[in-house]
């Protein structure tokens, strides 16, 4: 059997895309009805063969796997793989798509064609980005994603919607044309542009510095890391719940992604030289904007400060670049994409209803809505990190491998594991317990469409958080490989300096 | 010498030849039978340029040298003559529906295009100072014709006016260059010039190389000979302005690389700062000042000159990289203009032609396929991957990075992504805003052009290999 699985998983969401474009026609119920069942179908069976990849995939190996390559721009190959690293990315991006499918079933009521386009094509280019094995490939996706989120806000956004659209749109976009400079820097020095290749040539220490500013430039504005994080707040607040479902699921994971699959492996020198940078601005990342999510009174608002101080974490536990900490990288971004989606999705639930996001308006909703209260419960324990969900793995892996490089950043950063249960509590009490409001009294607890959305993600959450191995055992032998050529150009990079002197 | 060159030694000027007596043709059918005939003259004229099109293909590969070497066809040549019949073409296709609705058929206008077209094809060709000089006159003069060809409207009279003015003073500065030029070194040949100025030049050459880049700067309306731009785009009847922004263009960025980069190999480093200034305040330029435009005529006046110096970051590399990322972006933009300006010939309200940029509020709403064609043009302007504007910024920056030149790369992108900021603007007013008054039904022809660009800048990514293979053997002709 040798299809190309790979492109099929990819591309199988834009010719959904174009089934709904050209075939969606005649009266607007029927047109809206059929453009949500094809993208229903499409990201589905997107997600169904994404999972025969998994059962394929051989997790002993840290190689490429699953491999394609064409020729393409000469200078550039059509070059797709994954590997540990990016397999989980792949996974949890097709398997969140179908989910927000559903989420905007009731909620988006015009222009349900354009949106549901819209939506397959940005899973097609965050399944490419992922993917790419080539760094023009790889940057095509990356910023082609730019267009339909641009779209998702600005249309079916919230009041502000234009300003947050266009301050997301520029702010990516100049972080990434950097990047496409130094990425043009690093075609003259290796002669090519192929991932794979690039990962064992060993860049000068003049172009890595030059180079792995530019990519942070970039990816830092995708992560957020502080200060650039402040497209972020507004992107979220005035994206529909399933726009910012995918913006902290999985858009702001391609930073995390970036820093993993070129700034550590092809700048080793840089890296290991700049890590207190990345260290101060990851602790002031978790412990300013923890600060700053108390103060919020809007849901959303507050959701998307927590989602930049855990993303402190991730960067942490990356730049730590021990075992623990990359393995806790990686695993707190699957988890933070897994909950913090899931929390956009609990604040859109009582949107739909009340339409309303600012924390005020909520109270005792318990009383009305027991099922959501538990399912808010769930995930919002996960944020603050408690012992038996999945964010407590990811956050104390990152915090131990930091913990070996740098004790006081490490401490610090427990700092805002209280600062986070602080805020989040807080918001739980606030909207969950006390009083019912009087304008509540009416609200109606989660239907089935609802459940079948939140149950698969609370089983993930418990799951992950209790039997951690499959997340970590996929990308095991990716990290082991990584950490052990960085080590090497490490130690090399060291005597080279030893012989200078 | 009485050397006449035999007609088969004429063989590779076919294309001009066929162009030329085209021309004349369409005149002189258009004068027999008279103004009943402009609807049918214009229309050949499409057909010509197509044949001439064939022809250009038709003629043999390999460099041929004529008339004493001052005209040169060789792959440089035929790829960029491709590429400016193609602007033409598209430019008159554009404007059938337009003179027929407007009641302004004249047989007058397709022989104009006719001409002018020639005066690209001989400039692209040219290969000494004088036959540049008669290209590059007989392509404008043509052009300010039509520019002020509504001669009833006074704002079409007025930009031809200007144009003329201006463009009469940019063509004596390049006179003055060019004789300062011969004076230095004695020649009016691109190839002895280099030889001449193998081991640098004076200061009275660099003189002189000043001088031909303000004409070259005044025809591909660079900064900061730019100040025409505006007004002309916004005067003339929006099919010319397409024929504006699609074909001299390409036949002015054709002959200023091939002079700089053929001429004045030995003093690279002289011209090359220049080069890197205009490109830089072009790009600065057109970016900071379309963002206040209102008017989508101007607004495409000043993302040409933002464009114009996009193109130019190629050529300050000075490599054949460079100049194959320039011929890859004229190509790309050629084709992006032309869509964008079927759009603004179909903002048409209650018969009359609207500019604003504001009228284009909520078309997504009312023309569904062309606000996603439209926004694709847009977005592919703004250099977004995976859209073919995207690979034009894309080859002329790795060249500029290959050379060296960081600081033009990293002021190039920034300012490209202040220009997307007016890009989006509109995309923004096309998807976001309420709709106003719907236009009138698109007119076929029109929704060809749209459609085909839309497609191209859509699917480029999809097969490259074409135009990067051609751009590539044609630069490489230069070198």
């Amino acid at each position: 059997m040798n299809w190309p699985i790979l492109s099929v998983v990819t591309f199988l969401p834009l010719f959904g895309a174009l089934l709904v474009a050209l075939f969606v026609r005649g009266n607007e119920r029927l047109a809206r009805g059929t453009a949500r069942w094809i993208a229903l179908w499409a990201t589905l069976v997107t997600f169904a063969i994404s999972l025969v990849m998994v059962w394929r995939f051989d997790a002993s190996s840290p190689e490429f796997q699953f491999v394609e390559k064409y020729n393409w721009l000469g200078i550039a190959s059509y070059h797709m793989g994954v590997d540990g690293i990016s397999l989980p990315f792949v996974i949890l991006t097709t398997g969140l798509m179908p989910i927000c499918i559903l989420a905007s079933w009731s909620a988006i009521q015009t222009r349900v064609k354009e949106y549901m386009i819209a939506f397959l094509v940005l899973e097609t280019l965050m399944v490419g980005t992922f993917s790419a094995l080539d760094l023009v490939l790889f940057y095509l996706f990356f910023e082609g994603g730019l267009i339909p989120m641009f779209l998702i806000i600005g249309i079916w956004g919230g009041s502000r919607r234009v300003y947050a659209s266009f301050k997301f749109f520029l702010y990516t976009l100049l972080g990434s044309v950097l990047m496409l400079l130094a990425i043009m820097a690093m075609y003259w020095d290796a002669g090519t542009t192929d991932i794979a290749a690039l990962l064992r040539h060993g860049f000068p220490i003049g172009l890595q510095k030059w180079a792995w500013f530019a990519f942070l430039a970039s990816f830092a504005v995708k992560l957020p890391m502080w200060p650039v994080h402040t497209w972020l707040p507004d992107a979220h607040v005035e994206a529909p719940t399933a726009g910012s479902v995918i913006l902290a699921a999985i858009l702001l994971k391609m930073g995390g992604y970036g820093f993993l699959r070129f700034s550590l492996p092809m700048f080793p020198a840089a890296s290991h030289e700049f890590a207190p940078l990345i260290f101060a601005l990851s602790v002031v990342a978790i412990v300013y904007t923890s600060l700053v999510a108390l103060m919020q009174e809007d849901v959303k608002k507050l959701i998307a400060y927590s989602s930049v101080a855990h993303m402190g974490f991730v960067t942490m536990g990356i730049f730590a670049a021990t075992a623990q900490g990359v393995a806790g990288g990686i695993f707190q971004m699957i988890s933070h994409g897994i909950v913090s989606g899931a929390l956009f999705l609990c604040v859109g639930v009582v949107y739909d209803r009340m339409h309303t996001r600012e924390i005020a308006a909520y109270g005792g909703l318990v009383n009305r809505m027991p099922l959501y209260a538990f399912v808010f419960m769930v995930f919002t324990l996960a944020n603050v990190g408690l012992p038996g969900t999945s964010g407590f793995i990811g956050e104390f892996l990152s915090l131990i491998g930091t913990f070996k490089v740098n004790i006081p950043v490490a401490t610090l950063a427990a700092l805002g594991l209280i600062l986070s249960a602080a805020y989040a509590l807080w918001l739980y009490r606030k909207m969950i317990f006390g009083t019912l409001k009087p304008s509540l009294e009416g609200i109606r607890d989660i239907g089935w469409r609802e459940t079948v959305i939140f149950a698969p993600l609370v089983a993930l959450t418990i799951l992950f958080g209790v039997v951690p191995k499959p997340v970590l055992d996929m990308s095991a032998a990716s990290v082991a490989q990584l950490l052990d050529n960085y080590n090497h150009a490490i130690a090399a990079a060291k005597t080279a300096a030893l012989i200078a002197q | 010498m009485n050397e006449y060159p035999a007609l088969q030694d004429l063989m590779p000027m076919l294309p001009e030849l066929v162009l030329a007596c085209g021309a004349m043709v369409m005149l002189m059918a258009g004068v027999m039978i008279g103004e009943r005939s402009a609807a049918s003259v214009n229309g050949w004229c499409v057909i010509i340029l197509i044949v001439v099109g064939g022809a250009v293909l038709w003629v043999p590969p390999g460099p041929h040298a004529l008339f004493g070497g001052s005209f040169l066809v060789d792959d440089y040549a035929r790829f960029l003559k491709l590429l400016a019949l193609i602007g033409s073409g598209g430019a008159l296709l554009l404007s059938l529906d337009y003179l027929t609705i407007e009641k302004q058929q004249k047989f007058e206008y397709g022989a104009l295009f006719l001409l002018a077209t020639l005066g690209m094809l001989m400039l692209i060709s040219a290969s000494d100072l004088i036959a540049l000089y008669l290209g590059l006159e007989l392509m404008s003069l043509p052009l300010y014709v039509i520019a002020a060809s509504n001669r009833e409207n006074l704002k079409s009279t007025e930009a031809g006016l200007k144009y003329f003015v201006l463009g009469a003073l940019s063509s004596g500065m390049l006179l003055y260059g060019a004789s300062l030029i011969y004076g230095f070194t004695g020649t009016v040949s691109f190839a002895a010039i280099a030889k001449a100025t193998q081991g640098g030049a004076g200061i009275g050459l660099i003189f002189g190389l000043v001088f031909l880049f303000v004409g070259f700067c005044f025809k591909i309306s660079a900064v900061p000979f730019h100040m025409w731009t505006p007004d002309v785009y916004e005067g003339a009847p929006t099919p010319v302005t397409a024929f504006f922004a699609a074909a001299p263009k390409v036949a002015g960025i054709a002959i200023f690389a091939r002079a700089t980069v053929v001429a004045f190999p030995g003093i690279t480093h002289q011209w090359q700062q220049i080069v890197v200034f205009v490109s830089i305040a072009s790009m600065a330029l057109g970016a900071f000042a379309a963002i206040g435009q209102r008017n989508i005529k101007r607004l495409m006046a000043y993302s040409s000159i933002g464009h114009m110096g996009f193109a130019l970051v190629g050529l300050a590399a000075g490599t054949p990289e460079g100049v194959q990322g320039v011929l890859v972006y004229m190509s790309i933009y050629v084709a992006m203009t032309l869509g964008t300006f079927a759009v603004i010939l179909s903002m048409r309200r209650d018969g009359k032609l609207v500019e604003n940029i504001g009228d284009l509020a909520g078309l997504a709403r009312t023309h569904p396929t062309m606000a996603f064609l439209f926004g694709v043009l847009l977005f592919s302007l703004a250099g977004i991957p995976p859209l073919a504007g995207f690979f034009a910024k894309f080859y002329v920056f790795l060249a500029a990075i290959k050379a060296g030149l960081f600081t033009l790369a990293v002021i190039g992108v920034v300012t490209s992504v202040i220009g997307a900021y007016y890009y989006l603007a509109i995309v923004k007013i096309m998807y976001f805003d309420q709709p106003a008054q719907s236009f009138q039904r698109m007119p076929m022809l029109l929704r060809v052009v749209l459609g085909v660009s839309g497609l191209v800048n859509i699917l480029f990514f999809a097969y490259p290999a074409p135009l990067l293979g051609a751009a590539t053997v044609a630069a490489n002709s230069l070198f």
